[in-house]
């Protein structure tokens, strides 16, 4: 059980590279990123282009990747995603929706529907002896990497006055404005750094789990519930909860794993008819 | 009104909702360390009226001049730096910003900001709660710590909406004092008001405003005199 709960983590540090992104670009722009799922998968199809082409080893493609897709994330706020703003809230899910597939499809058209294989990187491939159980050192390497980025994003967010505008911009955006801050001007880096995320959760993925197109797609729909249940654009609620989901579906699948999909859906609904604005979300972030 | 002492000058505002239209070219006029309200009923478009100074409204038309300067090219943010302090109806306290962060968020805009430690000394409960997270002081806490945060930055013109509402009668008083200290020093108030009697104790002149229009601008004795009429009027 200790070691299905270690799993539960694992996959919940999925979740909170994902949800992190997610949290701070809804808070930030208005804008549920639909495509989020694209990045991710496109971060894992980046990592196994660089190996199986370019020879490019995993720790550089762990670097690389995130830092091209933020740029590719950038590029798309300025051209595209800024635009959403001041437009219903239809149009959001039309173009980020939109985008995904694209991407998706670009993919599929180029390497199909199957699942490429990408090899552990060989410093990270045996066991390590965690007391009570061994585990899979990679498994343990992205743990380790999630929490560290996350924590880093913490510090960042609570310690600098970058993250103090940030978090007042991802509450109450009109009001940060009001109160003389170019909000405007750390949105695009908000965006890129969210996508950033996304690619380095899709680079981690790729040595244990299937790299193809739809690898996105299935994993972003338990993200987006995550959040939700986090409570839209709170950047503490999606983290804790994208661990505790983790958690919930891993020991979901050890004793109902007949449900244990269905679980974080019930959750959700739960949790929305207790705390509408979710978890750590308030309700005037609803209006 | 001498003209060459003019802080805020607003002419021609007009501004929407939808289709329905909020504002009527709506003028105004306030000049230097002067507290001046805006009265009228729910929905008269006081606070539409704060807005469209502030930028915050998406379709609104007019001029807004502040200091000499027109600000209506303007977007929010470059408004603020030019010296405007905004408290709005809720307060605008962040939950996820400590009582500390609330204050030190905005840049300071005027040329005289109060330090840290003037708010501290005016304002001691915030230094008391200064750890916590804003939205966990009382009401009136809030409201003192909107007002703080404008003062800090140094805000030449405050665009205050209603600061006393559903406050105790004290703190209604301590704002009171605050507003008036703030003029001393020169700064200029431009405040939603419904409560008549505040209205009366701190500002020096009325505007009321009735379905977008600025319908007449009171001196206080008129204001006193006309207060039961008044009153009727704004349904209070």
């Amino acid at each position: 059980m200790l070691q299905q709960a270690f799993n539960g983590l694992v996959g919940g540090a999925f979740y909170a590279l994902l949800a992190l992104g997610l949290a701070v670009i809804f808070g930030m722009l208005g804008v549920v990123n639909f495509a989020h799922g694209a990045f991710y998968m496109l971060g894992a199809f980046g990592a196994y282009i660089l190996l199986s082409s370019f020879g490019v080893n995993f720790w550089v493609a762990l670097i690389a990747v995130p830092l091209v897709l933020g740029l590719l994330g950038v590029l798309l706020e300025r051209l595209l995603i800024r635009r959403l703003v001041q437009l219903d809230p239809l149009y959001n899910f039309l173009l980020t929706f939109g985008i995904s597939l694209i991407l998706q499809d670009l993919v599929r058209r180029q390497y199909g529907v199957q699942s490429q294989p990408y090899p552990r990187p060989s410093e990270l491939s045996g066991s390590l002896n965690l007391g009570l159980f061994t585990y899979p050192a990679y498994q343990v390497f992205v743990l380790v990497v999630a929490v560290l980025v996350c924590a880093g994003a913490w510090v960042v967010l609570t310690r600098t006055r970058v993250g103090m505008i940030v978090r007042a911009a991802t509450e109450r955006p009109e009001l940060t404005r009001a109160l003389g801050i170019d909000v405007a001007r750390w949105v695009t880096p908000v965006f890129g750094f969210g996508i950033a995320l996304a690619g380095l959760a899709g680079v981690l993925a790729a040595p244990m789990r299937a790299v193809n197109p739809l690898m996105g797609g299935d994993l972003i729909i338990i993200v987006f519930a995550v959040v939700v249940i986090g409570g839209l654009g709170s950047i503490f609620g999606s983290v804790t909860a994208a661990f505790g989901i983790g958690l919930i579906t891993a020991l979901g699948n050890l004793y109902l794993p007949t449900i244990s999909q269905t679980l974080v859906f019930i959750l959700m609904a739960a949790v929305l008819l207790w705390r509408p604005a979710g978890l750590f979300g308030r309700e005037e972030a609803l209006t | 009104m001498p003209s060459s002492d003019t802080v805020l000058r607003v002419a021609g505002l007009s501004a929407w909702y939808g289709e329905a239209q909020v504002l009527r070219d709506a003028a105004l006029e306030i000049g230097e360390g002067e507290i001046v309200t805006l009265i009228g009923r729910n929905g008269a478009g006081k606070t539409t009226l704060l807005r469209c100074v502030m930028g915050l409204q998406e379709r609104s038309a007019g001029t807004v001049e502040f200091l000499g300067r027109d600000l209506t090219a303007l977007p929010t943010h470059r408004r603020v730096r030019t010296g405007l302090g905004y408290v709005p109806d809720d307060r605008g306290i962040y939950a996820g910003l400590t009582v500390e962060e609330n204050l030190l968020l905005p840049p300071r805009v005027g040329p005289d900001p109060w330090s840290l430690d003037r708010v501290y000394e005016t304002f001691p409960r915030l230094k008391e709660r200064r750890r916590s997270p804003g939205t966990k002081l009382s009401g009136g806490e809030q409201q003192m710590l909107a007002m703080a945060r404008v003062l800090r930055m140094g805000a030449r013109l405050l665009l205050c909406d209603e600061p006393t509402e559903g406050l105790s009668p004290l703190i209604v008083q301590q704002i009171g004092s605050i507003l008036r200290e703030v003029k001393d020093q020169g700064v200029t108030v431009l405040l939603i008001e419904q409560n008549v009697h505040f209205a009366q104790s701190v500002a020096d002149r009325h505007y009321l405003l009735a379905e977008g229009r600025i319908v007449e601008s009171l001196a206080n004795d008129e204001l006193r005199a006309r207060e039961r009429d008044l009153l009727e009027h704004l349904g209070i």
